[in-house]
């Protein structure tokens, strides 16, 4: 193909501009991390901006102190806790449901807006309507029930979109041939539908755990008595905000991108596998 | 695999000769439901529990809001009653109707917070518009190699997965009176001395927000323009149409819908925010999601409640207004 010469430089400065104006994208949403980052090995007497005043670990040792952030170890167990049920339920209830949305049924336009409403729904309406309900009932919220159940409303369109994907590339034939060869629903269903559908459920089970985990606007009134780890950071705020709030922060992001990069690798690993 | 039934063992049909060859015994109606029309689980299996689900935390506390907007407070609770008290005091404030008072035809504080809440979410979208739009571009239409553009896909989604309130508080050492910001605008000359405003202000709470939000926009607009057949820009381009009329003609339009969906994302995240405000704004204003907190926490419910409804259908217009501009069916 041949292109004329003026043509092809206009092209190339516009991929080149563009190209710069992704990196200074890329700065704008990981500078204020990174900032945080530097910010969290601050000296002793230093405070929550630059200068630097000496380099030292004092920030993240007092984060081990139970008396200065309160219950941080917990808070963390209880949170990696829901966001391991959130994942399970969201990988379970997705798979469930892009099968069932596989075939035509009575109610599947309902249906389908309901779960997408978990996305649109704030999560402070939910807290505030389950919160004041429980109450009015008599029954206790706490971070393993009521929590929970916003939680899986939330993750559950996030799961349930990428499981439709993966089912509408899905080869039908596949689990034709191994019922024309006698296979029943059970034996199709683990031997061919399965190893074929699991990067798709590793990847709803991605959005279930790294957004349960983050989770504060569906916890916050509806944790009971015991905080989750976005709770205890909420709480950290409303006093006087010091560097061990950004030890606290990269912690929680470092650990964030740990398991983003563990799920990518699963699905690459399991995709590589069923392909 | 497990044993079937031989076809031997099924009973046998044992059809009428006729006169041409043989006839079905049964009429073909009947005769379906042997032949297995609807293969895998039944439907109502695999949607009962997710069915459920909804029903107890989603529906039902929609419908308690509703529910408890027209009951009364009683000092710490609700008790049940049918008044529209509550909406009331949600729009008007006291001498509203008296021509002589000063409060005359005034919007309450409620009507006015609810106001500025939509404010700052047309401002930040169409900010994040400005911004996911070039990079959605460059990601689907420059990037040719699939392994380069998942990667710089993933790259900007990753913050999307991290916590939102650390992200918030990130901002705090890059906009406070020795902020890297403040320095960056000395060192270059462009200030003298440090400037205030960049902190707990508006300009504060409208970058944080963009930044929190921002990656919601690009994945929608992203797969619809990766969805576009290369072949019609082809095919326009061997037409003789310049770039900026394949732009205008082929790309913009086909990528409204996706532009659509990131919008109702942005939109319905925003109108629900309340902790982003507190942390870079220093709770200096109030959203409606701050007000359905602050009444919540001194047991006003029914109070929080017509906040939270009138929030409710704010955002149903504005979803409403989006659809009617851009129609997202073909994209679902």
């Amino acid at each position: 193909m041949a292109r004329s010469s003026p043509e092809r430089r206009r092209r190339a400065r516009v991929k080149a501009g563009l190209s710069v104006y992704y990196v200074m994208f890329l700065l704008f949403i990981y500078g204020p991390m990174f900032a945080m980052f530097v910010l969290s090995f601050q000296g002793p007497r230093g405070g929550v901006t630059f200068p630097m005043r000496g380099i030292s670990l004092h920030w993240w040792q007092a984060l081990l102190q139970p008396s200065i952030v309160g219950d941080l170890r917990s808070a963390l167990a209880r949170s990696l806790i829901l966001a391991i049920i959130v994942m399970v339920i969201t990988a379970v209830f997705s798979t469930m449901l892009a099968m069932a949305f596989r075939k035509r049924f009575v109610g599947s336009g309902v249906l389908f807006y309901a779960i997408m409403a978990g996305l649109m729904v704030p999560g402070i309406l939910l807290s505030l309507g389950l919160a004041s309900l429980l109450r009015q009932l008599g029954l206790p919220p706490a971070w393993w029930s009521s929590a929970l159940g916003l939680h899986v409303v939330w993750t559950l369109p996030f799961g349930f979109l990428v499981m439709m994907a993966v089912f509408n590339r899905f080869d039908e034939r596949l689990e034709e041939a191994a019922r024309d060869m006698g296979a029943d629903e059970w034996t199709v269903f683990r031997e061919v539908t399965l190893p074929l559908i699991t990067p798709g459920i590793v990847a709803a089970g991605l959005f279930g755990f790294t957004l349960s985990y983050d989770e504060f606007a569906r916890t916050t009134l509806v944790a009971g008595a015991q905080n989750t780890l976005p709770l205890d950071i909420n709480a950290s705020l409303t006093q006087r905000v010091q560097p061990t709030l950004f030890a606290l922060g990269t912690a929680s992001t470092l650990f964030s991108l740990l398991m983003i990069a563990v799920f990518i690798a699963v699905y690459t690993i399991l995709y590589r596998r069923s392909h | 695999m497990t044993a079937v039934e031989p076809l031997s063992a099924r009973p046998e049909v044992v059809a009428p000769r006729g006169l041409i060859g043989d006839r079905p015994l049964i009429p073909i109606e009947q005769a379906q439901p042997r032949i297995r029309r609807d293969p895998g689980f039944p439907v109502l299996w695999l949607i009962t529990p997710a069915t459920l689900w909804l029903v107890a935390f989603l529906f039902l506390p929609l419908l308690a809001i509703f529910i408890f907007s027209f009951w009364k407070a009683s000092g710490h609770g609700l008790s049940p009653a049918f008044t529209l008290e509550n909406y009331q005091n949600f729009f008007a404030v006291e001498g509203f109707f008296d021509l002589e008072h000063e409060n005359f035809l005034t919007p309450s504080i409620f009507l006015r917070t609810l106001w500025t809440t939509f404010r700052f979410t047309a401002t930040v979208m169409a900010i994040c518009l400005l911004l996911a739009y070039p990079l959605a571009y460059f990601l689907a239409m420059q990037v040719e190699s699939f392994k380069w553009q998942l990667t710089l896909f993933l790259l900007v989604m990753v913050p999307f997965w991290t916590s939102y309130l650390i992200r918030a508080v990130a901002w705090l050492p890059m906009l406070g009176r020795h902020g890297l910001l403040n320095e960056f605008l000395m060192s270059t000359g462009i200030v003298d001395e440090p400037v205030s405003f960049l902190l707990y202000s508006e300009f504060s709470y409208t970058m944080a927000l963009v930044q929190l939000y921002v990656v919601l926009a690009i994945g929608p607009i992203f797969f619809s323009l990766a969805k576009i057949d290369r072949a019609l820009l082809e095919a326009a381009r061997d037409m003789g149409a310049t770039p900026f009329q394949i732009f205008r003609e082929i790309i913009l339009p086909l990528s409204l819908p996706g532009v659509a969906i990131g919008m109702i994302f942005v939109f319905v995240l925003l109108m629900g925010e309340f902790a982003t405000a507190v942390v870079v704004y220093g709770g200096k204003t109030s959203t409606t999601g701050t007000i359905i907190l602050n009444y919540y926490g001194i047991a006003n419910y029914p109070f929080a409640a017509v906040n939270a409804i009138m929030l409710m259908l704010a955002m149903m217009i504005g979803v409403i207004v989006i659809l009617r501009l851009v129609d997202i069916r073909k994209e679902l």
